[in-house]
């Protein structure tokens, strides 16, 4: 089922938690929302919920999932599965009951006959594995068990979307991997639509086929992970998707300069900020002909794919970071104290005052 | 909830303290508690047991104990039902004046019970505001057992709301908008959902109210009439036989209340800790 929203806003009396946003979730997507804390995710999603409800004015905004208009229904006719962070199982009853209780509080014509139920709550647990848990209590179960039991509730109803609000945010990171991947594979499966929270953006580039950057109560950028990633919109999509490194300096002739770095440019003259990130960073020992930037390594981290070096030079505001091969590391014998030129591949450029698309460049 | 440490002979304690303060807790716990019991007891060592029987299956004490179990059992479900829907309306919602609201709601602690009394019986007589609009109506309050209920009511309704209250801001809403996700009604969302995790401490909230109804003096001889065999109290009995200087009789009545309280609290007591116990899947 799609859902589309239509100038959704929502005030809590004073604070604007939203803007007015239109967004389209087709059919079958994995949608992540992913955006720091406060900028409105959890807000969001429970008004698609119906567990919150928009603004009415100054004008109303509009839900529909698919073509049902859904603006006034109330949440348990939205056909909707929410997930919440903490779970929220119902603690006097067992697993088994958990995860029925939607199918026995259907009204008498369309519920199901007991052996249906029964049936059907024992392929739930057994996708979730846990049918060995069935007579469990919540309590009993450990915090990953308890989220796979609050997913097979919510899916024993069969909704046409599910929404899910920070899904493993309270699990350990080795728990949250497995729990994500499995995710997947069920979405995959059983092709509902789905939304889900995170302010993690790793997990949110992992697991959506399109995430929402949200910030402020606005939506900054829609597109694929890979989109995403690779050319963000603005300046504060690009910093919340990973490390960044900023350099400051001025354009003269196409050469920037700061202190005793420059690196060749293709920008007219003026006050430039440049964004690199760790991984456009090369170290070499010698300059370039386009860039002369001296930096000393003052810190070293090799967990990991790559080795994370920290960087620091007295024309640098703050110390970069660069991921750098192991293999390059070992050939440049690296170590802290160690004086180095980096090499930018590439770098971004994002001008706050005009809407103007973003620059990149390409340095050699 | 509350549980029982298990004294476990020669064991060593992490906690330290705990000869001190258990034998600070058993001395005042005789001091306050068991002495004046035991001089309770001590008075009906003086009565034989034929006596004891003559006493406490008198007629007219046997009349008040109808009266004063039946106002209590109706003040208790009044205030089950009251208690539980104030502590909602104190837990789920905002409004101007909820915190007033919840001051007064210890009111009926802090007022003397005979100021109480005094305020109820003037307010219900037949030349009291309320009493001037119920009698025309037929309903006669003061110096009848709904009155005694009235005051049992207003003196009691705070174990209720004060027990249900800290359990219901346990709950998280996310468990009624859970259920409501689902499908479920209102209804079905407060009586499969809700009603399950406050149940024990309504019960005892109200178990509680009822025991202390029982016990009540100052609050309900202004309005209850004290008519023998219609409107008299238990506690107004043990006062009529202590004025007399009956001490053994008073006594003997009063024990009566004790075993009839301590049952009662005894047994809330044992069947809410199996309950918790079941909640917190047998881990304490
Ligand atoms: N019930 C409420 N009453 C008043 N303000 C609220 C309420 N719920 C949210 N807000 C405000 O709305 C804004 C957005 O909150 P929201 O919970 O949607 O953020 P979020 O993106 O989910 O953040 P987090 O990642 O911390 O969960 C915040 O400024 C918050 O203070
Ligand atoms: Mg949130």
């Amino acid at each position: 089922m799609s859902i589309r929203l239509q100038n959704i806003a929502k005030h809590f009396s004073s604070t604007q938690a939203l803007e007015p946003i239109n967004l389209d979730i087709h059919e079958g997507e994995l949608v992540g929302l992913l955006g720091p804390s406060g900028s409105g995710k959890t807000t969001l999603l429970r008004i698609i919920a119906g567990l919150e409800s928009a603004d009415r004015s100054p004008q109303a905004g509009k839900i529909l999932f698919g073509d049902r208009d859904v603006t006034n229904v109330h949440v348990r006719d939205r056909r909707i599965g929410f997930v919440f962070q903490h779970y929220a199982l119902f603690r006097h009853m067992s697993v088994y009951d958990n995860v029925a209780f939607g199918l026995t509080v259907m009204p008498k014509k369309r519920r199901p006959s007991s052996g249906e139920i029964r049936a059907r709550v024992f392929r739930l647990l057994e996708m979730v594995q846990l049918q060995h848990l069935a007579n469990r209590l919540p309590a009993q179960l450990s915090g990953g068990q308890q989220q796979r039991v609050s997913l097979a509730r919510a899916l024993a109803v069969e909704p046409d979307v599910l929404l899910l609000d920070e899904p493993f945010g309270a699990l350990d990171a080795k728990v949250r991997q497995d729990l994500r991947r499995w995710l997947r594979r069920l979405h995959d499966e059983l092709n509902f639509t789905s939304v889900f929270v995170t302010h993690d953006q790793e997990e949110a580039l992992e697991l959506s086929d399109r995430v929402v950057v949200m910030s402020n109560g606005r939506i900054e950028q829609i597109d694929t992970p890979d989109t995403l990633y690779r050319s963000p919109k603005n300046r504060f999509v690009f910093e919340f998707l990973g490390d960044v490194n900023h350099l400051e300096g001025k354009v003269h002739n196409g050469v920037l300069t700061c202190g005793d770095a420059h690196l060749n440019v293709d920008l007219p003259n003026g006050d430039e900020e440049l964004l690199l990130r760790p991984h456009e960073i090369r170290l070499t020992e010698q300059p370039s002909a386009e860039s002369h930037l001296p930096v000393t390594i003052t810190a070293i981290s090799p967990v990991g794919a790559e080795v994370r070096v920290e960087l620091e030079a007295d024309w640098l505001v703050k110390p970069w970071l660069a991921t750098v091969r192991h293999a390059d590391f070992e050939r440049l014998e690296m170590s802290r104290g160690q004086r180095l030129f980096a090499h930018p591949r590439h770098w971004h450029r994002f001008k706050e005052d005009t809407k103007a698309p973003a620059k990149q460049g390409r340095a050699a | 909830m509350r549980q029982l440490a298990i004294w476990r002979p020669g064991s060593t304690r992490v906690l330290p303290g705990f000869g001190l303060s258990m034998g600070i807790s058993v001395l005042f716990i005789s001091l306050v508690l068991l002495l004046p019991i035991t001089g309770l007891f001590g008075q009906l060592a003086g009565l034989s047991l034929a006596q004891y029987w003559a006493i406490i299956s008198e007629g007219r004490v046997v009349a008040s104990y109808m009266v004063t179990i039946g106002a209590a059992a109706v003040a208790a479900v009044v205030n089950a039902v009251f208690g539980l829907l104030m502590a909602w309306v104190l837990v789920r919602y905002e409004f101007p004046g909820k915190r007033l609201l919840d001051a007064l709601m210890d009111l009926p602690f802090a007022l003397p019970t005979a100021v109480a009394g005094i305020t109820l019986a003037t307010l219900y007589a037949g030349s009291g505001w309320m009493g001037g609009l119920l009698e025309p109506l037929g309903f006669q309050v003061a110096y009848t057992w709904v009155g005694i209920a009235l005051a049992m009511a207003f003196t009691s309704i705070p174990f209720v709301v004060r027990t249900v209250q800290p359990v219901l801001e346990d709950l998280p809403a996310e468990v009624d908008e859970a259920a409501m996700s689902l499908g479920a009604t209102d209804g079905v969302a407060f009586r499969r959902v809700i009603m399950p995790h406050l149940w024990p401490a309504l019960v005892t909230g109200t178990g509680l109210a009822f025991v202390r109804s029982l016990g009540e003096f100052g609050a309900i001889i202004f309005i209850a009439g004290n008519m023998p065999y219609e409107t008299e109290i238990t506690a107004l009995m043990i006062f009529v036989k202590l004025q007399e200087y009956d001490y053994a009789g008073a006594s003997a009545v009063a024990s009566v209340v004790l075993f009839v309280s301590l049952t009662l609290l005894l047994l809330i007591n044992i069947w809410q800790g199996r309950f918790v116990r079941r909640l917190h899947g047998g881990k304490g």
